[in-house]
């Protein structure tokens, strides 16, 4: 037994029950967390470089799964995000007022199993095919939850979507007939800078870049983002964006190290940038929260790809490694108490601008406590998570002497405070206070303990630098793949 | 004589992907899009590729052509003019100009690659083991199973992702009956879709079975089967269930569990989708049993739409 399947083939068998247990469908959330759970720690106490091919089949022809550090530290943060956020979600997602079915009610959690599935595929596998099929339960998942806001969005998402799975697998099927196989490891060992190769490396880059939603072709992102309900905007900002990020990080670092020319790193590196102070300034110029909550997602995705030249060929090892993973799982924390916290805001004042929160810190003290955590991290001030990944970052960039990513780190921070604390100064403005509807304590615990999460993760920060070390670097030739039979 | 059929094909194939694209009129352009999948099929079977042709003139052609004809019916029924906006010219060179570039750089890396051995002679050596014949089958069902499964589970997913969109007050009520727009051709399409439906039944069945030896499958069956049941629709001989019909979801949700428990009791054996021995044609067939009903239920709901409140319907 492994978890390293049961993490994929649990949500699914959830999924299943879900579509038939009609209106008591919510409740299947109290199995699912503590079982995940257990399975995320039972993932996390793997020996390091744990792998395993599903069934009987091995490489070059079947599939494998493996727990490294980058799938064990993002696993984590999805089950923790999951289940926090599916509990905000059990007020929203539920059943009408004669206990019937709703549409929303009953599609929302089909679509969260597959979505909590695919991602835990996507982090798991190191074959290119399958993930893409990974990538595809996530994108499908994400758009359906974001037709639940903007059906106008959710079409845009759509179509662009396609454009990358459809990208994404053209490469996959170049590599495929260049070298029969489509499993990082191995094309590790044969990778071959040839025009196939390259071009294979490129279309699926763009792809991916499209379903991270990095400048420019982030463009799909703040209205689809920006329109869904409050569970829905927390998870395709939080966890979405994340898969086409680790699937990157195994195409660049893992398969294509040795071929991927220093220039190539920089252009990723320029993109990320560009992010980081395009979606910066958007963020700053936004009049209503959620939107300016999605266009910081697109400046703190930035970050992820700034790192790239700063990672270069050390991938496994090295402080900008730890930093540009601990970040992607310090976002996914913070992002998704930021949009639970907005959403509970939001609704509290039945508005969407920022100047609708007046004095709302006085009304609940407690989501706003929320939204201000999860900016501290997203700012990367002490002692938060995101706090540990800037420095690691920033300490990379100066020892490797570029000052223009080091600069754009500082900046960067410097904006994300200038637009977080935006929206904070109006929950304290005035002297009045409002009377708003009191919230449900679960609704409003969940964004704060995800704040929380990601607060005091940075004091766990020399074990997540070792985690995210571990292993990657240690891959597996084929043959001894580890049999846990 | 077959360069010359060949050429001929990739001319045609050619002729009507332009044609597609530069009529003006959506029904024209629709009608040259199916024969296009149709086309693109015949490809296929010229490169002994028998199960993708399959997979392309169902999908591709049928599928697709029937959605796209709806598309049009509903545009029209809005109001629609189905008439495009005219193009700046520099947007449609441009466009023009970036996609001959990108082919022509798509097309010099795969010519680049040197004809190398597949995975053709390793899958060929495994294949005893499975007790079927259909190396295609055997890769689907067998090798990369875990791959199938997650499909399968994409594929279901994407018809609860159409039901989300149901309008408020219209769950858990049925989708919008697929009626003709022209009345004449009502009579026709009830007395085929009679006919029709037994026998796609039939020749679904027949499919899942040859699948294991021959070319066919669970995927070709499922997608025959969802013809029938929409040809079926549209004649009237069947009507859509209920969104919250417990047989419905049971039939749609049955391919993807018995995979998924098939898959689970493996572990019990050793691994996720490990097939004991002995037992591997019998789990396959009955993974591609169950996996063909659910996906050709899910096709033809998914081509049905979300549930419409009952006085919208028709």
């Amino acid at each position: 037994m492994s978890p390293l399947d049961l993490l994929v083939a649990v949500p699914l068998a959830l999924m299943i029950a879900a579509l038939l247990l009609g209106t008591w469908v919510r409740w299947l959330l109290l199995t699912a967390i503590p079982v995940m759970a257990g399975l995320t720690v039972w993932l996390l106490l793997l020996p390091e470089g744990s792998a395993h091919v599903v069934g009987d089949w091995n490489l070059p022809l079947g599939v494998q799964l493996r727990a490294d550090g980058v799938a064990q530290l993002m696993v984590g943060a999805m089950a923790a995000c999951a289940s926090i956020v599916g509990l905000y979600a059990l007020h929203e997602f539920a059943p009408g007022p004669d206990r019937s079915e709703t549409a929303h009610g009953y599609a929302f959690w089909p679509l969260f199993y597959l979505l909590w599935g695919g991602a835990n595929a996507g982090f798991l596998s190191t074959d290119l095919f399958n993930l893409y099929i990974a990538l595809e339960m996530v994108s499908l998942a994400a758009v359906a939850m974001a037709a639940m806001g903007s059906l106008r969005a959710a079409l845009r998402y759509f179509v662009i979507a396609l454009v990358g799975s459809l990208a994404y697998l053209l490469g996959v099927a170049l590599l495929f007939a260049n070298y029969a196989t489509v499993d990082v490891t191995l094309l590790a060992e044969m990778a071959r800078p040839d025009l196939a190769t390259k071009t294979a490396l490129a279309v699926m880059t763009a792809g991916l870049l499209i379903k991270a939603a990095v400048f420019p072709l982030h463009g799909w992102l703040p209205p689809a983002h920006a329109a869904a309900p409050a569970p829905a905007s927390a998870l395709l900002s939080a966890i979405v964006v994340k898969v086409g990020f680790v699937i990157l990080l195994r195409l660049w670092f893992e398969a294509f190290p040795a071929i991927v020319a220093p220039a190539g790193l920089e252009v990723l590196g320029w993109l990320g940038a560009l992010a980081v102070l395009y979606g910066s300034v958007q963020a700053i110029r936004q009049d209503s929260l959620k939107a300016l909550v999605a266009y910081s997602t697109v400046a703190q995705i930035g970050y992820l790809l700034l790192a790239f030249p700063l990672v270069a060929t050390a991938a496994g090892s090295g402080g900008a490694w730890a930093g540009m993973t601990i970040h992607a799982i310090a976002h996914m924390l913070a992002k998704a108490a930021m949009f639970l916290a907005a959403g509970l805001m939001l609704k509290a004042v039945n508005g969407h601008r920022l100047k609708d929160l007046h004095g709302l810190a006085r009304a609940m003290p407690l989501t706003v406590a929320a939204f201000g955590l999860a900016a501290v991290s997203l700012m990367g001030l002490p002692p938060s998570a995101g706090f540990i990944a800037k420095f690691l970052l920033l300490e990379a960039a100066v020892e490797q002497g570029a000052v223009f990513a080091a600069a754009v780190l500082i900046v960067g921070g410097l904006m994300a405070a200038v637009y977080l604390f935006n929206p904070l100064a109006w929950t304290f403005a005035g002297s009045d206070t409002p009377v708003v509807e009191a919230t449900a304590p679960l609704r409003t615990a969940a964004p704060l303990a995800l704040a929380l999460l990601a607060v005091s993760l940075g004091f766990a920060g020399q074990a997540m630098v070792d985690v995210a070390a571990s292993a990657t670097s240690a891959r597996l030739p084929a043959a001894v793949a580890v049999d846990v039979r | 004589m077959t360069l010359a059929f060949d050429m001929i094909l990739c001319l045609m194939i050619v002729g009507t992907a332009a044609a597609a694209l530069l009529m003006r009129n959506a029904l024209a352009a629709i009608v040259f899009f199916i024969v296009l999948g149709n086309l693109l099929g015949l490809a296929w079977l010229a490169m002994d590729a028998v199960n993708v042709a399959m997979a392309e003139i169902a999908i591709g052609a049928g599928v697709t052509g029937v959605l796209l004809i709806l598309t049009r019916q509903r545009l029209m029924a809005l109001g629609d003019d189905l008439v495009s906006a005219e193009m700046p010219g520099w947007l449609r060179t441009g466009a023009l100009v970036a996609c001959a570039g990108f082919a022509a750089l798509i097309g010099s890396a795969v010519l680049s690659v040197a004809p190398a051995d597949d995975l053709g002679g390793s899958i060929a050596a495994l294949m005893p083991g499975l007790g079927i014949e259909n190396p295609v089958t055997g890769v689907l069902l067998a090798f990369r199973a875990y791959d199938t499964l997650l499909e399968a589970f994409v594929l279901l997913g994407a018809l609860v992702a159409v039901w989300s969109l149901a309008p408020r007050g219209a769950w858990p009520q049925r989708p919008a009956a697929l009626a003709l727009a022209e009345n004449g051709g009502h009579g026709v399409a009830a007395a085929f879709g009679r006919l029709l439906l037994p026998l796609a039944l039939v020749m679904a069945a027949y499919l899942v079975w040859a699948g294991s030896d021959l070319p066919g499958g669970a995927f070709q069956a499922g997608t025959v089967l969802a013809g029938g049941l929409i040809i079926a629709a549209i004649g009237g001989a069947v009507s859509w269930p209920r969104a919250d019909d417990r047989y419905l979801r049971v039939a749609l949700v049955l391919g993807p569990a018995v995979f998924l428990i098939i898959g689970l009791a493996g572990i019990a054996q050793g691994r996720f989708l490990f097939y004991p021995p002995g037992f591997e044609k019998a789990l396959i067939v009955a993974i591609e049993y169950s996996l063909a009903l659910s996906i050709g239920v899910t096709l033809a709901l998914q081509v049905a739409g979300p549930p419409v409140a009952p006085d919208h319907e028709g």
